[in-house]
């Protein structure tokens, strides 16, 4: 088998047109016009081979898994179990038990800090984020403080969307027994550097997770070559479907850590005195499962290997540089986020109107951003604006979206200025 | 773009853009906070009743262009109305913006809402009809008193 590295570097090239020709919802037209679906970071639309992965779990292997003799029950579990191999070699985990199958990002991190952290930490401890956290890496963890009294610490964002390293290391120390960190914002778009962060975590004793679910359809993730302990993705921004993610745990944590949820499917044996828990993944996979989701994700994953992350991403980069300079030019407009390391995410705001009503005024053109504080509040604050507008890229996305989004901005200049 | 215009009237853009009533005014008065945790808008409404009618009305707080130009419709259209009126007029207007006057049976006459007809068109924008009533959340959140953040419904 190749290497992960070989594997993306080696992906054919795909065209843009065959791209845009497997996303069904591309089709379609909104308010008169064609769809121009700019908000990938919100949610990635969907091949149809994910559409229809998931639905023959439904209308042929419909059965539940890890259960019956019967010949659909065994297909359903090998396509389930099939996918968590598909998840492991994406995001090179060392094996296919080191991938708990969650209902997504916010799951996963949840999992981590009610499993892992709660029961290790105590008052004095301490839980490093940074200031360009999503709302699901941040209130788990204030959760965690106030089951055990141990403090968060936040290590601040500077006035470009980045996370000096700097700024990490003076607030490791003794204490700091996690260190939870995004590996893309989804607010900015900023690429942390995670593993430098991992290094230094390690150094201080710490464990590390990590938010990847922005990262995971852009960048090549190798949780071995990362060195993190945990890390959090969703199938729904992987061009999967909704309500299925992954967490990776290093094996050996995983085995430690007490259950997430009680039920069927993580036990080995149940008395009314006792009952022995299954080993791990299962041991957090409490109850029947999103078995069509799971697969989902996994033909979402054979997706992007087909396209090419890295071909993926060398499109998704130029459109950003291209973005960038469009709406930078637009009177009025202020770039919010620009940091020099980032994925196809473009945050902005305009003097002359609030984000919603340009959200609303684009809408109006077939155009879909995300306006408002995208979950991540203490972002926008930071920056002294209520909410943005943000213009985020998928593998799907062309130049000629983003002249048609510069030139809906022109047409809020026009209303609004 | 028809129903773009039916939603940024000229008079809610003039009012976006130069809202009436814009600081709190000075005095007695009952206060009231609203947030719309959508957005992230923040509005102060404080109003001063005396003999049972609104005799002093101000707000502050940012917002979109349907939220500010709501507030400052509300400001002027309440004066001199009491309490009562004021929830016999928000129940007009929030059919109209809904619009759901049909169900709600309230024979929506849009002369009885004077200027505020022209947020009619918020209807045809459900994730808008927030930011239009914002306000009036907040100025009856303050008549009530209770002291509590008003907030906009589902």
């Amino acid at each position: 088998m190749p290497s992960r590295a070989e594997a993306i570097t080696a992906a054919p090239s795909v065209s843009l047109d065959r791209v845009r020709a497997a996303f069904p919802a591309l089709a379609q037209k909104v308010n008169g016009h064609p769809l121009v679906y700019l908000d990938s970071a919100a949610t990635a639309l969907k091949p149809q081979s994910v559409i229809d992965a998931a639905t023959a779990m439904y209308a042929v292997d419909c059965a539940n898994i890890h259960r019956a003799v019967h010949k659909l029950s065994q297909r359903a579990t090998a396509a389930f179990e099939n996918a968590r191999a598909k998840v492991a070699r994406f995001i090179g985990a060392g094996a296919a038990r080191e991938v708990v199958f969650v209902r997504g990002t916010t799951e996963a991190i949840n999992l981590v800090a009610q499993c892992y952290a709660r029961p290790r930490l105590g008052p004095g401890d301490e839980i490093l984020i940074t200031g360009l956290e999503h709302h699901s890496n941040i209130v788990p963890w204030q959760m965690v403080c106030e089951q055990t009294g141990a403090k968060l610490v936040v290590a601040p964002m500077d006035d470009r969307g980045d996370v000096p390293l700097a700024g990490i290391e003076a607030r490791l120390g003794k204490n700091t027994k996690v260190v939870a960190v995004a590996h893309v914002s989804n607010a900015l778009g900023t690429v942390l550097p995670v593993r430098a962060i991992a290094r230094l975590a390690h150094d201080a004793g710490a464990a590390v997770v990590v938010d990847g679910a922005q990262a995971a359809p852009h960048l090549a993730v190798d949780v071995a070559d990362l060195d993190c302990d945990f890390y959090a993705l969703s199938g729904h921004k992987l061009y999967g479907p909704s309500g299925i993610g992954a967490l990776y745990g290093r094996a050996a944590l995983l085995s430690e850590m007490p259950p997430y949820q009680g039920g069927g499917d993580m036990i080995l044996s149940v008395t009314f005195e006792r009952t022995l828990y299954n080993d791990i993944p299962h041991k957090f996979e409490a109850g029947t499962p999103h078995i069509a989701g799971a697969v989902g994700l996994g033909a979402a994953i054979d997706f992007v290997s087909e396209v090419g992350l890295a071909q993926a991403a060398a499109h998704e980069e130029s459109l950003l540089a291209y973005a960038h300079e469009r709406l930078g030019a637009i009177p009025g407009v202020r770039l919010i986020g620009t940091a020099p390391k980032k994925i196809g995410v473009v945050s902005f705001v305009m003097e002359s109107a609030h984000p919603h009503d340009v959200g609303t005024v684009i809408d109006a053109e077939g155009i879909a951003i995300r306006t408002g504080h995208h979950c991540a509040q203490p972002v926008i604050d930071h920056f002294g604006v209520p909410a943005t507008c943000r213009a985020s890229f998928g593998m799907y996305n062309t130049t000629a979206e983003v002249d048609a989004l510069c030139a809906a901005l022109g047409k809020v200049n026009a209303l609004f200025g | 773009m028809s129903e773009l215009r039916e939603l940024y009237q000229e008079t809610i853009l003039d009012h976006s853009k130069h809202p009436r009533n814009f600081g709190l005014p000075d005095g007695g008065g009952q206060v009231g906070e609203g947030y719309n945790p959508l957005c992230g808008d923040r509005l102060t409404v404080k109003v001063r009743m005396e003999e049972g009618v609104v005799t002093a009305i101000g707000f502050t707080g940012s917002g979109c262009a349907i939220s500010q130009a709501a507030a400052s419709t509300m400001t002027e259209a309440v004066k001199g109305l009491s309490a009562a009126d004021i929830e016999a007029l928000f129940a007009r207007y929030h059919a109209l913006v809904t619009g759901e006057d049909g169900e709600a049976d309230l024979d929506l006459d849009l002369d009885e809402l004077g200027r505020l007809a022209v947020f009619g068109g918020v209807s045809e924008f459900p994730m808008r009809v927030k930011c239009a009533t914002l306000a009036w959340h907040t100025l009856r959140e303050a008549l009530a008193g209770r002291g509590q953040l008003a907030r906009t419904e589902e």
